[in-house]
């Protein structure tokens, strides 16, 4: 007889918890194939609210680790990922990839995180300034996470989409909400569990699945989110971000990018999710202090 | 011993001339290098608020005359501005920091007749400040390949400028420098009470020989500035004003693909530890609220003492105020001038009496104030909590409102419990403290052991409700470029 | 440890704990003073100020009696051409020399200072220093401008500062006591200001920078933070303590600088010679010129101004 398959639960991930969605909701996608992928959490504004409450209270924390030992918790998401890889590779093929283009999402998706996490402690040494005030004073300016960031993933990309939005905004030192592709919500879920098993401090990144129509709007207009990352190119959502974004002035950043692209990387996507800090001192003696007859 | 007596000795006026400026009775509007009438006719008057007296009055430009000085922009971007090498861009910008520097003093005077700043002030801060702004982008205009590593540095196009009336020149010189540094052409609004050092600006953007339409200047009110901000052939924002209107700005262009930089409002907390040097602190404490009649976003308007000196403190801050003069601001003494506007002083004094009504304990200088004009003397509330009104709301004024604390976590809590982000002061003679207070308040810049110095070379903006994008340094030139 | 002074009981401060000073702000606050603007009849009434205000100093190894009594007849007639000039506050010599002076100022109103305690370095055994102020005091002083233990000080032996002080105060009986930190060895603001802790809650009756003999002098920064020290002092004690910038002050403009300083930070009350003092030898000839120029409108030459 054959053996009968354990099927996944699939939940979401808030606070470094893995619930059900708590209003109980579920959705079935299904593949190219017409096969059900799984009983997906169909999250609701209050697991939104509550990962926005989980995301704050890991903000301190995250972003005031050493940015060396944020480099070392990226590099253990990536060697997670590899031990991971057969799974994801499974998951893609099953959500309508081929075997080619399944393992170099991966492959790519593991790489795009050694890159982020060779850049933690580096961006601010290539970002910042000292800068020569003609006053007596030391002044230098440097980056500082935004806070907490809000994250739309597009519907069609996957691991490589969610890899490479998400992993500029960590090595920054924020915190983030990730709403994952409703189409395409497989590799989200696992890699939830990558991160889980991966030294992320819980609260750091929160998946929720299901419709984003419905989690946009409480997320982009929750006031206690700093900015927004739209992977998209809906001009009706950036248009609503950017509508929401007046009511706290959060940072709203649209990439219309194709993930695939092995250069779809780079340094500007970590300083977007930055704010520049600019602190001043005085210096003694210089311009000297003898009396100016 | 001789019985001890006090001696009287007062200063004499010491007023600065106001002979040697040259200003029109009328202005218009400066769109293509020409200077043209408002097509609606309309004149309004900006007045000294000093006085009251009326200095000139001012084109009102409407939509049509915003399009057309769009429209200039555009057709100077595209057939001569973006044609010029980068190193010609440069000295025609240097060209016009050298003939502001050779006109300072001129400058220095309208501002000060024009916004009821103190002479001292605009002579020896704005105006400045102002020239070395210029200069200081004019040099980046030929290396911005070295600021944006790995990228391809391209303008974005027609910028669309609104300046406030707290440093009508500074911010103005804060807008176009790095805009036109970066291959951009300019329209800008400078605020309806203040617009008179923007015009004269533009006589010097004329005399250096800029291409017409390069920079445009028109004048008017908040809707002339909303038809900026919804012209279509606009590439880019940047305001410098309150947060009301930023956020109304952010919704206006939200389905648009126009960058905006917006410098808002702040409550910025000015922190003294009782480490503290205590009488340079009380000196940054003055500076803090007091620079420019408190008419300063960043302003430490929220003054947080550590306990164990805050009597001290407040003694000795008292004891300062009562040497400081308040009066007419072209006398070179004058430490606190005029307010900007009638409006500026009834909102002000909404909140000093707001405060009074919510029980806090007021302290005022003896001192008399001019009759004419607009005038509020420096103003002091103790006896607050976070949760007072004149601790929350920015008052853009001369009111400064001072909070106890017991320790440092408990001082950057108060000091984070803001929507806005803009700037913070730290006093300690501990350098690690500093260290620990910098990285962990919530803003922009952050002054430690000092308090409102600006140069052109730093960046400055906020956090949060204070607005996005920085001015000034390397990082002010983001503001103005597309990254390939 | 709490003591009486002048009627009044107060407890002296640990002086390790005297208030730090940022030397960038001071700078910052001194340029404000210099950006006043003094004209017309507060520039007139200014000047005179000064003139009332000087110690006028003679110290050097080769002074003889010749010299200081030349000197002296130049403290009460400073420009006799011009009437209603008022005299110097003091004249300003070594001991040896007080009795000259005595003599030469006799009647006049302007007083006489010596300098004591091994002047100018200090550096000798307590004994001598106070013989050498008895000896002042005795030949006719009414002000005793001693310098402290500087080598002392900078090895952070407070105590013995402190102490010396008191000892040398008692030895001045009734003449004032003036207490020269010489600034400009002390080098950081900070030591300046604990060191003004120290003179004052010792008894000193003023507080003074500089013998004369080291750059810098009474810089502005310098003469700022004793300013802040005094209106501190007095805040804490209710005793009023004097003023005595000395060395490099040697125009008119510097000093009307000194004079917004005083009014500014510690008020009407110190503006007059009982509390404020300059110590300089060429300053009064300079003010006479502004003086001069400002009442006729015409440019001086120093050859019309005597030079003793």
């Amino acid at each position: 007889m054959e053996r009968l398959n354990v099927l996944k639960t699939y939940k979401i991930y808030i606070g470094g918890k893995f619930p059900r969605t708590e209003s109980g909701r579920f959705y079935t996608p299904l593949n190219k194939k017409g096969e059900q992928l799984g009983h997906i959490c169909l999250s609701s504004r209050k697991d939104v609210r509550n990962s926005v409450v989980a995301a704050r209270k890991a903000f301190g924390g995250w972003s005031e680790r050493a940015a060396f030992n944020r480099g070392q918790i990226l590099y253990r998401i990536a060697e997670m990922l590899e031990g991971r890889k057969s799974q994801f590779i499974e998951e893609l093929i099953f959500q309508g990839s081929t075997k080619a283009q399944a393992e170099k999402e991966v492959n790519l998706s593991i790489d795009r995180m050694v890159y982020y996490a060779g850049w933690c402690d580096k961006y601010t040494q290539v970002l910042g300034s000292i800068n020569p005030v003609a006053s007596s004073h030391f002044n230098f300016s440097m980056h500082v996470p935004q806070g907490v960031i809000g994250v739309i993933a597009e519907n069609s990309t996957s691991l490589i989409g969610l890899v490479s939005l998400v992993a500029p905004i960590i090595a920054g030192g924020n915190t983030c909400i990730v709403v994952a592709s409703k189409e395409l919500p497989l590799c989200a879920i696992t890699f939830a569990e990558v991160l889980n098993s991966s030294d992320v401090p819980g609260g750091v990144v929160n998946i929720l699945t299901g419709e984003s129509k419905e989690m946009i709007k409480p997320l982009t207009e929750h006031m206690d989110v700093n900015g927004m990352i739209y992977g998209g190119s809906n001009k009706k959502i950036v248009q609503q971000l950017r509508e929401s974004a007046a009511l706290n002035l959060k940072r709203i950043q649209t990439y219309d990018e194709d993930w695939m692209k092995e250069d779809a990387q780079n340094l500007y996507m970590i300083s977007d999710c930055q704010e520049v800090k600019t602190t001043w001192h005085p210096i003694e003696n210089i311009g000297g202090a003898t009396s100016s007859y | 011993m001789k019985k001890n007596k006090k001696i009287t000795w007062d200063y004499s006026p010491a007023p600065e001339s106001a002979a040697h400026i040259n200003l029109k009775k009328k202005y218009v509007l400066y769109i293509d290098g020409k200077w043209v009438k408002p097509s609606s006719g309309k004149y309004f008057k900006t007045i000294n608020p000093a006085n009251n007296e009326t200095l000139a009055e001012i084109a009102y430009a409407n939509e049509k005359d915003v399009d057309k000085a769009i429209k200039a922009a555009r057709k100077a971007y595209d057939t001569v501005w973006s044609k010029t090498t980068p190193s010609e861009r440069a000295k025609y910008i240097y060209r016009i920091a050298r003939l502001m520097q050779e006109r300072a003093r001129e400058f220095a005077v309208i501002e000060t007749l024009d916004a009821g700043k103190v002479i001292r002030e605009s002579r020896d801060i704005d105006i400045p400040l102002a020239c070395n702004h210029f200069f200081y982008y004019a040099g980046w205009a030929d290396k911005l390949e070295y600021a944006f590593p790995n990228r391809k540095v391209e303008p974005v196009g027609v910028a669309g400028q609104i300046t406030p009336w707290n440093f009508p020149l500074l911010m103005a010189a804060w807008k176009i420098a790095p805009a036109l540094a970066t291959g951009n052409t300019v329209v800008l609004k400078p605020a309806e009470t203040t617009p008179l050092t923007a015009l004269k600006l533009a006589e010097i953007i004329h005399d250096a020989g800029l291409p017409p339409g390069v920079v445009n200047i028109v004048t008017g009110y908040g809707d002339t500035g909303a038809a900026i901000v919804e012209h279509d052939d606009v590439d880019k924002i940047a305001f410098t004003g309150s947060t009301r209107v930023g956020k109304i700005i952010q919704k206006t262009i939200a389905g648009t693909d126009k960058k905006a930089t917006l410098e808002l409002g702040g409550k910025s907390a000015n922190i003294i530890l009782e480490d503290a040097p205590l009488d340079q602190a009380v000196e940054g404490i003055v500076n803090g609220i007091f620079f420019n009649q408190g008419h300063v976003c960043c302003a430490g308007s929220r003054l947080f003492i550590q306990e164990s000196v805050a009597e001290k403190v407040i003694d000795k801050l008292k004891h300062r105020l009562n040497s400081l003069i308040i009066g007419d601001p072209m006398d070179k003494n004058t430490d606190i001038g005029a307010v900007n506007s009638k409006m500026q002083l009834d909102s002000i004094n909404k909140y000093i009496k707001i405060g009074l009504e919510e029980g806090a304990t007021m302290y005022q200088p003896e001192c008399t104030l001019p009759k004419n004009g607009y005038y509020c003397p420096p103003t002091l509330f103790t006896d607050v909590a976070q949760s007072s009104t004149i601790v929350q709301e920015e008052i853009f004024g001369p009111v400064l409102t001072i909070q106890t604390f017991r320790t440092v976590d408990e001082a950057i809590q108060k000091a984070n419990n803001t929507p806005y982000g803009l700037a913070a002061g730290i006093w300690t003679d501990k350098g690690s403290r500093i260290f620990n207070l910098a990285t962990k308040l919530n803003a922009g810049v952050i002054w430690a052991n000092t308090y409102n110095k600006f140069d052109p070379t730093s960046p400055f903006g906020g956090f949060k409700e204070s607005g996005f994008g920085r001015e000034g340094g390397l990082h002010g030139l983001s503001a103005y470029v597309k990254l390939k | 440890m709490s003591i009486l002074k002048k009627n009044k009981t107060f407890s002296i401060p640990d002086f390790t704990q005297s208030p730090c000073i940022d030397k960038v702000g001071v700078e910052e606050r001194v340029a404000r003073f210099q950006t006043r603007s003094i004209k017309s009849t507060t520039k007139m009434q200014g000047l005179k100020m000064i003139l009332n205000m000087i110690d006028l100093t003679t110290l050097e190894g080769k002074d003889t009696p010749g010299k200081v009594k030349q000197m002296c007849f130049k403290a009460q007639h400073l420009h006799d051409v011009h009437p209603g000039l008022p005299n110097v506050a003091a004249v300003c010599v070594y001991p040896s020399m007080v009795e000259t002076a005595v003599k030469a100022v006799e009647g006049s109103g302007v007083n006489v200072a010596s300098v004591s305690t091994a002047f100018p370095s200090g550096q000798a055994p307590l004994d001598i220093k106070i013989r050498d102020t008895k000896f002042a005091v005795s030949q006719g002083a009414d002000e005793i401008d001693m310098v402290i233990s500087r080598g002392k000080f900078l090895s952070g032996e407070y105590n013995y500062v402190f102490d010396e002080i008191a000892t040398i105060k008692e030895a001045c009986g009734k003449a004032r006591l003036k207490v020269i930190l010489e600034t400009g060895e002390l080098v950081t603001l900070d030591n300046v200001r604990r060191a003004s802790d120290i003179a004052m809650y010792a008894g000193a009756d003023f507080i003074k920078t500089s013998t004369g003999k080291i750059q810098p002098a009474a810089t502005l920064q310098v003469t700022y933070t004793m300013l802040e020290a005094i209106r501190d002092f007095k805040l804490a004690t209710g005793i009023q303590i004097g003023m005595k910038p000395a060395g490099g002050i040697s125009n008119s403009k510097l000093a009307l600088h000194n004079l917004v300083m005083v009014k500014e930070v510690l008020g009407g009350e110190w503006l007059t010679n009982e509390w404020f003092r300059f110590g300089a030898s060429s300053l009064a000839n300079d003010v006479l010129m502004q003086i001069m120029k400002a009442e006729t409108g015409i440019y001086q030459s120093a050859d019309y101004f005597s030079k003793d």
